[in-house]
């Protein structure tokens, strides 16, 4: 079981979190001008990258806030939590993370 | 090919077996093929297996990182059914079903495909009325599935507790040609067919690049072993397909998530059937060693580890001893994880793509091993022809962009 650091509330087990998916996708401001090739992107394209991923997660059995979180998905290591709304941290995943 | 009979067996053993060859050649990799497959799993293998028997392209390689029938096909909990809701998906799964019948035959290699039933429980309301609809669309589509009440549960699969459990069993769909076959056999099998027939399986070789030419179609394949030409590439590598199908720079509808088994340890036969159940989250079927193989369920997150957390053996676990009582004293031996490759709709690609010479067969998520055969085999088809057999033209890439999903709930017997 993964341990989570929430940004909020600290060190949790993983169980007292929902995975949200992918972060940073940004709902288009203006769907109708997209092309059906673009929607799709939006909706359906990942980035599935093996290696450093940025993903939200929920503290649902916590404080129930969404918060980003940046994790190797080969050794499941998360390098670093931060909250909703803040830049991606600009680390790489060689910079050890929390074990 | 030496083939492989009872009275080979006989011959070879007043020989005291020292005659066999090995199974497959171990070759260098040419400097150019007609088409190379990435991934040698059973899908891969299957899809080179059927280029050479259907299609007469021989001068195929299959490439692979590790050893062949080392990801998922060696990971999977064997199980081959066909009782898909959708015209689409039952038409997939049903030709691989087929083709499952006469494997062994047709290969000359034993998969030991043994249709021993596949049983879903239904433990309320909802659950009877899903199956029912199943059972009859199903009908209408020539798959064999059929409703049993909770008694003729019990007596198709008598170690079942019925009654006693949070969640009582009030009836069941039965597929009776489904069942499981060898995964490992699987793989050697068309690994084995394939190789005499000139295909070169090419292992510890990793594909690092697609090459594309300056009109954009794909030249060959940069690999550990060198950069090997091709006139087309068919890409089937389950969970790393994201990774690899970013070296064409194409991005796909696709999230890797790790899938958990587990087996027990052997003991004389106690389970008669496959035995599914996606209220309480329990799989469990009986392997040809003795040892019962338990499904678990897909980790939250997406990951490439192969190997996931506790709670979620634990919770299928907790489902097992309440389903069959006896099972309580049965100690786990090993449980490991493999990466599934999911889509949107839960139904697999097998399609071309947008750049010219590339196929890609993906998105089969926690259920690609029942399809092994088919898969391959329209697989085969759509690179021979570059275009898909009427089989698998529904499951093309371009769906999620047109809104032609094939929302196939059934895809995963147990939620995930």
């Amino acid at each position: 079981m993964l341990i989570i650091t929430c940004p909020w509330c600290g060190a949790r087990p993983e169980v007292e979190f929902r995975y949200g998916g992918e972060a940073h996708i940004a709902r288009p401001a203006d769907p109708s001008a997209l092309t059906d090739a673009e929607w799709a992107d939006f909706l359906y394209n990942r980035t599935n990258p093996k290696g450093l991923h940025a993903e939200r997660w929920r503290h649902i059995h916590g404080c129930g806030r969404y918060f980003n979180a940046l994790r190797d998905t080969v050794s499941d290591f998360f390098v670093t939590t931060y909250k909703a709304g803040e830049k991606r941290p600009d680390i790489d995943a060689s910079s050890g993370g929390s074990k | 090919m030496q083939k492989f009979s009872g009275f080979e067996l006989f011959r070879r053993a007043l020989g005291g077996h020292k005659s066999w060859q090995p199974q497959w050649r171990n070759p260098e990799p040419k400097a150019e093929y007609d088409v190379v497959i990435v991934g040698a799993g059973g899908h891969g293998l299957a899809a080179a297996y059927y280029l050479a028997k259907e299609h007469g392209i021989t001068n195929v390689a299959v490439i692979e990182r590790g050893w062949l029938g080392g990801g998922n096909t060696g990971r999977n909990t064997t199980i081959v059914r066909s009782n898909y809701l959708f015209d689409e998906s039952a038409a997939l799964y049903e030709h691989a079903v087929k083709l499952w019948e006469g494997l062994s035959q047709d290969i000359n290699y034993n998969v030991m495909y043994s249709a021993r039933g596949v049983l879903m429980l239904a433990h309320n309301h909802h659950d009877e009325i899903s199956f029912k609809r199943h059972v009859h669309a199903n009908r209408l589509n020539g798959v064999d599935n059929e409703w049993l009440t909770a008694e003729q549960v019990k007596e198709f699969c008598p170690p079942l507790n019925i009654k006693s459990m949070r969640y009582p069993i009030i009836g069941g769909a039965l597929q009776r040609r489904g069942g499981t076959a060898r995964h490992d056999a699987v793989a050697w099998g068309f690994a084995r067919a394939a190789d005499s027939r000139g295909v070169d399986i090419i292992q510890n070789c990793e594909v690092t690049g697609i090459r594309r030419g300056p009109s954009g179609a794909v030249e060959g394949v940069e690999t550990s072993r060198g950069f090997i030409r091709a006139k087309k590439v068919g890409v089937s590598a389950a969970g790393h397909t994201s990774v690899v199908m970013a070296m064409a720079g194409l991005r796909m509808p696709l999230e890797s998530f790790p899938l958990q088994a587990l087996v027990s340890e052997p003991v004389k036969p106690a389970f008669p059937t496959v035995v599914m159940s996606n209220t309480i989250h329990a799989y469990i079927s009986q392997s040809d060693k003795g040892e019962m193989v338990i499904g678990a369920g897909t980790d939250a997150y997406t990951s490439y580890s192969q190997r996931g957390a506790l709670h979620i053996t634990a919770h299928t676990l907790d489902a097992i001893c309440e389903l069959v009582p006896q099972f309580r004293r049965l100690r786990m031996l090993r449980n490991w994880g493999g990466i599934v490759d999911v889509t949107p709709d839960r139904s697999p690609i097998i399609a071309k793509t947008p750049v010219p010479g590339l196929y890609v067969n993906c998105g089969w998520g926690t259920g690609g091993f029942k399809a092994t055969p088919g898969s391959g085999h329209v697989f085969a088809h759509t690179i021979a022809k570059d275009a898909p057999h009427a089989i698998n033209a529904p499951f093309t890439l371009e769906r999620f962009r047109d809104g032609f999903l094939i929302d196939e709930a059934a895809a995963a017997a147990v939620a995930h």
